[in-house]
Parts: C-alpha cells; structure tokens; sequence
C-alpha cells in the first residue's frame, strides 16, 4: 500500500499539477505536498501525488527495483 | 554483492535469540519474496507487525463503509485492495454485484474527477491507510474545499502508526527486540517519533528501505545496536528518507485531520491513533454527511488475523491457514489483501507445502 514510484517531472503546469515521467510512461500528478519541486527534478510518487523530491540516481535505483519485481511476478504467474 | 554476503554473514553469526518485526505490508511483501526469513539462523525471527492498513481495519469500520454504499445515489472510489475485505455477511465485491456503484481508483484525485463528471451523485473516496498516504487524502480535501465542490467527501479510515507501536511495545505478551521501520512512513513523519520510540521503551528503531539489501543493513543495523545495548532511531533509507520527514506533508495531514481514538484489529482501540476530520472540514466528511454509526465489532469466526497482526502468531499456525483460508477464498483481510502476512506466507511458500 505504501509503495511509492518514482517519476520525473517534464511540466509543471497551473494549480500545481505536473506532468512527470514515469517509465516511459507520461501521467499528470500534484505536487501540493512537494511545492518546491521544479521540472527536471526526479520525485517519488504514491496515491497520485508527489511525496519527497529524489535525487536522480535514488530514482534510477527505485525503478530497477521495482521493475525487478513486475518481471518476478510476471515470470510467477 | 560481496557487501550483500558480508552483511548476511555478519547476521549469520549472530547467536542470541532476537525478535525484529517489521510493521509495513510493502516490508512483508519485500522479505517473503526476497527469501531472506530463509536465510536468517533460526535464533533471528522476522515478525510482521500491524504494517498492512487493510488488515487493521476493524471489522466494524468495513461494516460502517457497507451501510454507505447500500445507500441511494454514491458513487464509492477505493484502492483495490479493499474490494474483497469480508464484512459481516458481504464484501465491496459482493455489494457492487448487486449495483452499488464502487470503483476502484489509484488517487483522491481520481473521486475529485467522478465528482465533477457525476453532479447528480455523491462521490466518495475511501481513506484508508498511514502517513504516507494522508497526506495525499488531505490535500484532496482541501482541493475540494477550495473549489467548493460539493458532492465529494471521504470516508476516513486513515490511521498513524507510532501509537501502533507504542502498544505493541507495551504487551508483555509480545517479545520485540527491535524495529525495522516504515521507509515511505518515515518519508512523511520524519525520523523523529522512532528517536522518541526507541529511547522511550529501550528498543532500536531503524527506517529501512525496500530492496533486499536495504533489508539486510536494516536488519544488521539493528543487531549492532542490540549488541551495543543502544537503543536509538536511525536512517538506513538515507537516499529517500529526510530526517525531518516531508513538513509540507505532516502539515496538511494536522490541518485536514485531528487525531481520534481507533480501533485495530488485533490491538484493540489505540487512543489518538485514528484521523477524523477536523469540523471546519465537516462537509467532506462521509460519516457525518451521511450519518454513519459507529458499528458494533463481531469478530470473524476461527480467524487469528488478530494474532498474526501483532506476531503473536505466524501465519502458519492459524488453523484455517492454507485449509479453509486460502487468497482464492480468503477468511480474514491478511489473506484477503496481497500485502497481508498470510497471503505473502502464502504465495511464496514452496508449492509441494501449499496443501
């Protein structure tokens, strides 16, 4: 529940939302609770807001790991 | 690796008898997968603790968000995890086989959207979970509130977890050496409340990553202290995990929400361990709104999630474990949600034991 994704910010447009990267993948967020995050910066990600600005390579990390896991679990099924 | 075996082997070496629990599900999930329970001496035990929010919801909570849904004209939006979580005598799931309108959403965000899209209807999202979540739920709130949307609000279930462990620290029935703490927990509320944790009660408190290496220095980190007979918080998640926390995030978490005595499953009512919300949010509060009473508690029969929630008991002993209670037609919530000790005992058993 409490796994968080890590993204990384390509706009930051009005009211505070974002559009970040993740994985390849492009999503909207807020970023309410990290105000100071800025595009191009890297943030960890849970319930569809940005909760901690991450350096990059905590980021790179995070996300290995947690595809390691999607590519076991699939192998799993 | 070699820095991975040099710490296993410094945790092999250890030849007292220690306790460590970890109290978050995404810690569950992480150590049965990684095979580390396997690994450790049999002196060394890995409990799960209450770290799973769907597994500590009471039962008369789930029967509280039922009577809502039966009602005319909501739209319910819930993390995933809740769907099959057995009430008394029904489940989400069964609830929405029978038309109740549930959806299942990744973010608050996802319920202020329905809500907009749905005037006619009442939107709400089901807040269930600890300080990581929060403060997602509570910015949502106020988002609502700034945009006067009217047919949103939130059923909080939402829960802190240092009184938790405050109670399991207090059970002489439970024997716990140390903690190896929530990561993304301590991402919000900081390093602070373990400090004042571990120096109250005299036991170490490390916030711990997810990876398995992050795992075994967590664990390491710990039998240093214990073999020093220190008993401190400190910070193995350094790379995410800021010793003050997320401020911005602890603040909407106060202004949205006041603490409340909750209930738990297994640990029974823990004082100023649930969230409400505060009365100048009382419109986006769905208990009130819609009139909600507090339900009585029955327990579901032959179910020891109770035990297994404060490591009284492993999964494994329950006597429905595996027999009567599999995740295909689960008794009880840590079976029923997938980070939930016994579905992870489960799922990552040796097949030849799945009977």
């Amino acid at each position: 529940m409490c796994l968080a994704v890590p993204g990384k910010i390509i706009a930051v447009k009005e009211r505070q939302i974002a559009t970040v990267d993740v994985n390849g993948n492009q999503t909207e967020i807020s970023i309410r609770l990290t105000p100071e995050a800025k595009q191009g910066e890297y943030v960890l990600i849970h319930a569809g807001f940005a909760i901690e600005i991450v350096d990059e390579d905590a980021a790179r990390e995070t996300m290995r790991y947690l595809l390691e896991i999607m590519q076991y679990e699939d192998e799993k099924q | 690796m070699k820095y991975k075996l040099s710490l296993l082997q410094a945790i092999q070496d250890e030849t007292r008898n220690i306790s460590l629990m970890e109290v978050c599900g995404t810690h569950t999930m992480a150590i049965a997968r990684s095979g580390i329970r396997e690994l450790l001496p049999s002196n060394i035990k890995l409990l799960s603790g209450p770290g799973c929010p769907v597994c500590v919801t009471s039962q008369g909570d789930i029967d509280g968000v039922l009577e809502l849904v039966r009602k005319q004209d909501i739209i319910l939006i819930t993390f995933g995890d809740m769907m099959r979580v057995p009430g008394t005598g029904s489940s989400l799931e069964e609830e929405r086989s029978r038309g109740a309108d549930i959806r299942i959403g990744y973010s608050p965000r996802d319920a202020l959207r329905a809500a907009q899209e749905n005037p006619g209807k009442e939107v709400v999202f089901l807040g269930i979970g600890f300080e990581t979540t929060t403060p997602a739920i509570g910015a949502a709130i106020e988002e609502a509130r700034e945009d006067g949307i009217p047919n949103f609000s939130v059923f909080s279930l939402h829960k802190i977890v240092p009184p938790a462990l405050e109670a399991l620290f207090a059970d002489a029935e439970i024997k716990i050496d140390g903690l190896i703490c929530p990561g993304h927990v301590g991402a919000v509320i900081g390093l602070g409340p373990f400090e004042k944790l571990a120096s109250q009660y005299g036991k170490p408190c490390v916030i711990t990553g997810f990876e398995t290496l992050d795992i075994l220095e967590g664990i390491f980190m710990l039998l240093q202290q214990i073999q020093k007979a220190e008993a401190r918080g400190e910070n193995q998640y350094k790379r995410i995990v800021r010793d003050q926390g997320n401020p911005v995030a602890m603040g909407l978490i106060n202004q949205v929400f006041e603490t409340v005595p909750a209930r738990w499953r297994g640990l029974g009512v823990i004082p100023a361990s649930g969230l409400k919300l505060r009365p100048e949010y009382a419109r986006f509060d769905a208990r009130r709104k819609f009139d909600i009473p507090e339900m009585e508690e029955i327990p579901i029969k032959g179910c020891a999630c109770g035990a297994v929630l404060t490591g009284k008991i492993i999964p494994t002993e329950c006597a429905l474990f595996g027999r009567s209670c599999t995740p295909l037609q689960p008794v009880g919530p840590c079976m029923v949600s997938h980070e939930g000790s016994c579905a992870a005992y489960y799922r990552y058993m040796p097949l030849e034991r799945k009977k």
